[in-house]
């Protein structure tokens, strides 16, 4: 270690501001491109299950349709 | 020779690969960037020049290092992509563009605050600043065109195009503005050419350095599986792997 | 070469001509605007005639790439609109070679007239017969230079509705080397120092341009066709 006391890292030779907001700074950066990544992956995984989902659901849908006897609108048998 | 290559530029192993590939880049990229960090602030000896400001050069001279490679990173596999007509080359290319704009970024940022103590401002036109802001524009230039396009295997091929003109005119910027920088300010004190550096502050640079590589292949990787969801929405292999992932979620 | 090949070239280099002089407003309107930002100048930054001279070659050069990038888009627009461009892509001719004259034909209706203009333009910013010598050569190697790197840009945005900004954000970076070389080359006029080297380096990039643009301009073309 170069600095005596703890005080003494964290005042960095005066220069505490500057060298604090760069490392800061890029942490931050870094921390967001990857927060962003890594959501949008949710989000993609989430919309794919959504609509493979939904593509169940109208074949499904379909096949009831074929299968029930056919109704008119006010639900007598044809 | 390259045979055993080709089977990555199918979208479904592409996508494995990049799955088996993300950790093994992330957290080494996050130890060692810890490790460069923590190394470089508290046991790395003072530069008897500039005092404890010199401290962000474990994170300027990495960022400005790897701006400039991810460019050419870039404009390498967009040259794949349009010679052998690989469309997951294009993905890469674009995968790599918001993480490479981000560590330019980066780059100027830390050169503006190591600027502050140093010349009393937080901007100088340095050659190398200037450089990285050209290069940033550059990176926006290539974002902004792919983005333009609705068709987005179009759009990989404009941005593609566009980064190649980019990378012919890197190292022409790089030294034009190098030789008007000398030009309109004479011998100004150049903070970056050291002659030597200790071996003891060398070290935590090079971790640094190696931690900032990883940290932006691990990103791309994860930007190209995104990519490649986005285009194959309506393969099965997706969707099979969606219902996969979820299963095991389940299962847990 | 056929005779085929000549007189399709030939064919679009007149069309192209004819055309252009027959919309001789989108002809003059950048040159207006190139005159109007000169005009700026002294009014923004004061007409002492030290700091005109100062500041003169960057001005003209910048108000010159500012002018061109308004007028760049023109050049394959609407042949691409108008269907033409797709029937030269499939013609089965080499697209750069026609590419190529279409560049020619841009030059010489945007940046002829320019250069033109320039002495009105050295008038005004009070720039002397060795700067205007200079700021002279620095044009006419660089401009076609302008021409050569915006048609690949203009290539891929052509089919873009709104290709207008993101054509000066591609741009503008990539005109930055040309815009050091030449200015310094004038302010090298201006100490009366030989500024050969400044030429030979634009001319360099305009024959290394000349080399490569045409086929990242075919390729481009094709990339916008789909």
């Amino acid at each position: 270690m170069q600095f005596d006391s703890w005080q003494a890292f964290w005042q960095m030779g005066g220069y505490a501001f500057y060298v604090w907001t760069s490392f800061g700074v890029t942490f931050l950066a870094m921390g967001l491109i990857v927060y962003s990544s890594a959501s949008t992956h949710k989000k993609l995984l989430k919309d794919v299950a959504q609509e493979s989902a939904r593509q169940q659901r109208i074949a499904a849908a379909k096949q009831a349709n074929q299968q029930a006897p056919k109704h008119n609108v006010t639900g007598e048998e044809v | 020779m390259w045979k055993w290559l080709h089977p990555y530029a199918k979208p479904e192993r592409a996508y494995q690969l990049c799955s088996t590939l993300q950790p093994w880049f992330l957290w080494p990229a996050l130890l060692c960037i810890l490790v460069g960090s923590v190394w470089g602030l508290a046991f790395a000896p003072q530069d008897y020049q500039q005092g404890d400001s010199f401290r962000i050069i474990y994170i300027h001279v990495p960022s400005a290092i790897l701006s400039m490679s991810t460019y050419v990173a870039m404009a390498v596999a967009a040259l794949v992509g349009i010679v052998w007509q690989w469309r997951t080359a294009f993905m890469a290319m674009i995968a790599m563009a918001p993480v490479g704009a981000v560590i330019t970024f980066v780059a100027l940022f830390t050169g503006a605050a190591w600027g502050k103590p140093m010349w009393g401002t937080w901007w100088v036109w340095d050659a190398r600043l200037t450089s990285e802001l050209i290069l940033l524009f550059l990176y926006l230039g290539v974002m902004a065109l792919y983005g333009s396009f609705e068709d987005k295997q179009q759009a990989g091929k404009a941005a593609g195009v566009m980064a190649m003109v980019g990378v012919v005119n890197i190292p022409i910027i790089h030294y034009s503005v190098e030789w008007w920088n000398t030009l309109h300010q004479g011998a100004t004190i150049s903070k970056f050419d050291k002659p030597s550096i200790a071996p003891e502050m060398l070290w935590p640079l090079l971790v640094a350095l190696l931690g900032f590589a990883l940290f932006i292949a691990a990103v791309t990787v994860m930007r190209m599986k995104n990519e490649i969801i986005r285009r194959e929405y309506h393969r099965p292999w997706v969707k099979e792997m969606v219902q996969q992932a979820q299963e095991n979620n389940h299962a847990v | 070469m056929t005779t085929f090949s000549a007189a399709l070239w030939t064919g679009i280099f007149k069309r192209d001509l004819a055309l252009a002089f027959r919309q001789r407003s989108e002809l003059a309107q950048p040159l207006m605007f190139l005159l109007m930002v000169v005009t700026l100048f002294p009014l923004g930054v004061g007409p002492g005639p030290a700091t005109l001279q100062k500041i003169g070659p960057g001005v003209i050069w910048i108000a010159a790439i500012l002018s061109s990038l308004l007028a760049m888009d023109r050049m394959f627009r609407d042949d691409f609109w108008d269907g033409s461009m797709e029937q030269y892509l499939l013609s089965g001719e080499s697209v750069w070679a026609i590419s190529a004259v279409k560049v020619l034909v841009h030059w010489l209706v945007s940046f002829v007239p320019l250069l033109i203009l320039s002495p009105l333009l050295a008038l005004f910013l009070n720039l002397t017969v060795q700067m205007y010598a200079a700021l002279m050569l620095t044009l006419l190697l660089g401009t076609p230079l302008l021409s050569l790197m915006g048609a690949i840009a203009v290539g891929l945005t052509v089919g873009l509705q709104r290709g207008g900004v993101l054509l000066a954000l591609l741009l503008i970076p990539v005109f930055i080397p040309l815009l050091i070389f030449a200015t310094s080359a004038v302010d090298a006029a201006a100490l009366q120092l030989p500024y050969r080297a400044h030429l030979a380096i634009i001319g360099a990039m305009l024959l290394a341009a000349m080399a490569a643009a045409p086929m990242a301009i075919a390729y481009a073309l094709k990339v916008s066709q789909n």
